[in-house]
């Protein structure tokens, strides 16, 4: 049973990626459209479509003969989440750090 | 004093933050197990157990509020005292590794410690970066099938 979370950050370790999410964070778009953004070919466009998808950070919806991507916010906020908690342990510690240099440098004195 | 935290990208995290003492103490402080039992616990009881050599393995528990918590690594660089590297794993969600890189840059008495933190999943630990790869073993393992139902 893969850990979901896990295709999520292979899906993100990708430079190209990121950037097709952070196009899609600004408003949904076609396959064609992303593919006329980036220097890649239309192939490994969605070839990279299909990794977002399978990671459940974009959705694909069929609208009149067009196919729209469609960035889905709670499984990137589910990263983000991730690096506020790691922030707010390392404040507490190097708070901790603080007193304990204080400590230390004031024996030492 | 105030911890910065930059986002490079949606797995690498930049934090940075200065302290009043010198750089070899500030590192001291990073890589001894004496010093380290007295602040990575943010306070907890922390057990310390560290090879601090490349290659070598770490392991912390932290003892908060009836239980504990586990994280471990492995040194991958040294360069004392201006900094070095290791990887970084909560033992409940093993499998999920980080590698942290930690500058130390001191300036007028006053330390400030650099800490770039990657998120690397599995497949990036093993240079499996993006889908191309496995897309690309598929497809060599398709060919070999085919050339030994050739033979």
């Amino acid at each position: 049973m893969p850990d979901p979370i896990d295709g999520v950050f292979a899906a993100l370790a990708d430079p190209t990626r990121r950037a097709i999410l952070d196009r899609l964070a600004t408003g949904d778009a076609t396959a064609g459209e992303l593919a006329a953004n980036f220097p890649i070919s239309a192939q490994a466009v969605s070839k990279h479509l299909n990794v977002l998808e399978a990671a459940g950070l974009i959705v694909r919806t069929r609208e009149a003969q067009r196919r729209w991507c469609r960035i889905v916010p709670a499984q990137v906020r589910a990263v983000s989440q991730w690096a506020e908690q790691y922030r707010r342990l390392w404040e507490e510690r190097y708070d901790a750090l603080d007193d304990y240099l204080d400590r230390l440098q004031q024996e030492e004195s | 004093m105030t911890l910065n935290v930059q986002t490079l990208s949606d797995t690498t995290l930049v934090m940075s933050r200065t302290f009043n003492a010198p750089r070899e103490l500030v590192f001291a402080c990073h890589t001894q197990p004496e010093h380290l039992r007295h602040w990575w616990g943010r306070g907890n009881p922390l057990d310390v157990e560290m090879d601090f050599r490349v290659g070598g393995k770490w392991r912390f528990v932290e003892h908060a509020d009836g239980t504990e918590h586990a994280f471990r690594g492995e040194y991958r660089a040294i360069d004392a005292p201006r900094g070095f590297t290791c990887t970084f794993e909560y033992e409940p969600m093993a499998g999920h590794i980080l590698t942290e890189q930690y500058v130390f840059t001191e300036e007028d008495g006053r330390t400030t410690v650099t800490t770039t933190s990657t998120f690397a999943s599995k497949e990036d630990l093993d240079g499996m970066v993006g889908s191309g790869m496995e897309v690309g073993a598929e497809q060599s393992y398709a060919a070999l099938d085919d050339y030994l139902a050739k033979l």
